[in-house]
């Protein structure tokens, strides 16, 4: 899932300064589970605005309401006439939902709610850790399930740095040694072997370095070649 | 020979070789570097001039091996894969080749995090592994990483890190092997302090045979006082400092000389290890004392080879 999380008030109040008519979009999906922008949410900082801008004696109007997915055309449809009566939308999805907006309602001035953090899951209540960067060329095959793109801080693909000690990573006694829990678990599985190879440089265009990518599947496309 | 510097002459000669460090400054005026690599100059075989050492900004690795060169002085440059992606880790090397340097190091660098910019932005693009063996490549098939032809041939000396004390234990010697695979001909190690666990590292090392097939130079930092012994221990990655040496230090009258004396001993044990072929002064901020440490180790004089 995607996770994110609320940004500070006040600079949620800052931005939304110059607007009167606000409408709070929570996202029913990977916001609403990481418990930063689902209606519960939504509606907490609607409450939080008015009590604002109440302080401040100045008017407001805010609602707020939610869809499953801001992520998808159809589903903002079904809000699309209820979000032109606003001045500001107020989007508490992920960037992918902000921007999904923008594209769809080019008529509306849309503002993020949220600061977008990482794919990753939670490990329990209230803790969510990054697994996934999305690098376009997975190599958890090598690694048997743990990748070192994203969990080991300097992205290595040749085993461990120098500065890793007892199973946990230089840049904090918190963070664990992406390549020894590698190490470890090759090891068991008697595949150390693995680490004998030079891995290549990796081939960072299928990632954001690239440039922003497309994914196209002309076998699921309705007009094949638009 | 891959490129002939003294280093490796030292090296190839068989007798035991020093190098020292030079770390540059936080500014253009590297009036400190000359004169401690003046202090230095016929103590050690070859200068190492650290890449924005701990990621802190500092006059550049290539930089100051310019400016050591026109003193009639060997860098050793060395080059991390922190702040540079392939186009510039392999200009660079080019751009030091052609400037007269004939020693590179290749490491991964600490974590930017640790340094005076920590919200840049890390490039790793490639690994330290991938740095040798791209470095090794261009000097031996002539190819860039990306399968480009380099257009005229070039020598270098290509050197890697070792940290013997870093986890998992075990794993470290395969790494060993596996930067001798990717083309290191020298490796230096992290600071020894931890004498023992340093042996039993090299015990595994000589059982695979990579002594004969690398040239090993032992870290080695002398301790200026408690504090620093205190501070390596708890803040500088990588390095292990067992508590008999605290107690030592903390015992000790004059810390200086204690210090001074466990670096002395330290050289003299790791001559007596066999695969051992030489040692790497890192005296980081006492630089000045490089000369009596290589003097009453008996190391002094140097080897002039030609």
């Amino acid at each position: 899932m995607i996770t994110a999380e609320r940004k500070p008030l006040d600079e949620i109040f800052e931005m939304l300064e110059p607007y009167q008519r606000i409408a709070v979009l929570g996202c029913g999906t990977c916001v609403t589970v990481c418990m930063a922008g689902g209606q519960k949410e939504a509606e907490e900082l609607a409450v939080a605005i008015s009590i604002h801008r109440k302080k401040e004696k100045k008017e407001v109007s805010v609602e707020a309401f939610t869809i499953e997915r801001q992520c998808e055309f159809e589903m903002i449809d079904q809000v699309a006439e209820r979000l032109k009566g606003f001045d500001v939308v107020l989007s508490l999805a992920c960037g992918v939902g902000v921007q999904t907006l923008v594209e769809h309602m080019p008529e509306l001035i849309v503002l993020p709610g949220l600061n977008t953090m990482s794919m990753g899951y939670p490990v329990e209540q209230g803790v969510w850790v990054e697994r996934c960067l999305g690098c376009g060329d997975c190599v958890l095959h090598l690694t048997q399930g743990i990748c070192p793109i994203t969990r080991c801080a300097k992205s290595l693909l040749n085993g461990p740095c120098g500065g890793s000690a007892d199973g946990k990573c230089e840049i904090s006694k918190d963070v664990d040694c992406a390549w020894h829990l590698i190490h470890d678990r090759l090891q068991k599985l008697g595949k150390l072997n693995v680490l004998e190879e030079i891995q290549p440089p990796k081939d960072w265009s299928s990632s954001h370095h690239g440039g922003p990518r497309t994914l196209v599947r002309e076998d699921v496309r309705l007009e094949s070649g638009k | 020979m891959k490129a002939g510097s003294n280093l490796e002459k030292v090296i190839s000669s068989g007798q035991f070789a020093v190098t020292g460090e030079l770390g540059p400054p936080k500014s253009a005026d590297v009036s400190m570097i000359k004169e401690h690599g003046e202090t230095m100059r016929d103590y050690v075989d070859a200068f190492n001039i650290t890449d924005n050492q701990t990621a802190i900004v500092r006059t550049s690795s290539i930089g100051v091996a310019g400016v050591l060169l026109q003193m009639g002085l060997e860098p050793v440059v060395q080059m991390t894969v922190r702040d540079r992606n392939r186009i510039a880790l392999q200009g660079d090397l080019l751009g030091a080749v052609a400037m007269g340097v004939k020693n590179v190091l290749c490491l991964s660098g600490d974590h930017q995090m640790f340094g005076n910019e920590p919200a840049s932005k890390g490039v790793y693009d490639i690994d330290s592994m991938q740095l040798l063996k791209a470095f090794k490549d261009i000097r031996d098939e002539g190819k860039f990483i990306g399968g480009d032809d380099v257009e005229a041939p070039l020598s270098v000396y290509l050197g890697a890190v070792a940290n013997p004390f870093a986890d998992p234990f075990e794993y470290r010697v395969d790494r060993l092997e596996k930067k001798i695979a990717a083309g290191a001909s020298f490796i230096q190690t992290q600071c020894i302090f931890d004498l023992e666990r340093f042996k039993r590292w090299m015990e595994l090392v000589r059982e695979r045979g990579l002594h004969k097939k690398v040239a090993i130079l032992g870290g080695v930092t002398p301790i200026k006082s408690l504090g620093a012994a205190r501070y390596m221990k708890n803040f500088v990655s990588g390095i292990t400092i067992p508590d008999e040496l605290i107690e030592r230090m903390k015992g000790a009258e004059k810390k200086k000389e204690e210090g001074l004396k466990i670096a002395i001993e330290t050289i003299k044990q790791l001559k007596e290890i066999e695969g051992v072929a030489g040692v790497h002064v890192m005296a980081i901020a006492w630089e000045e004392v490089v000369p009596e440490i290589v003097e009453r180790a008996g190391l002094y004089p140097r080897p002039k080879l030609s």
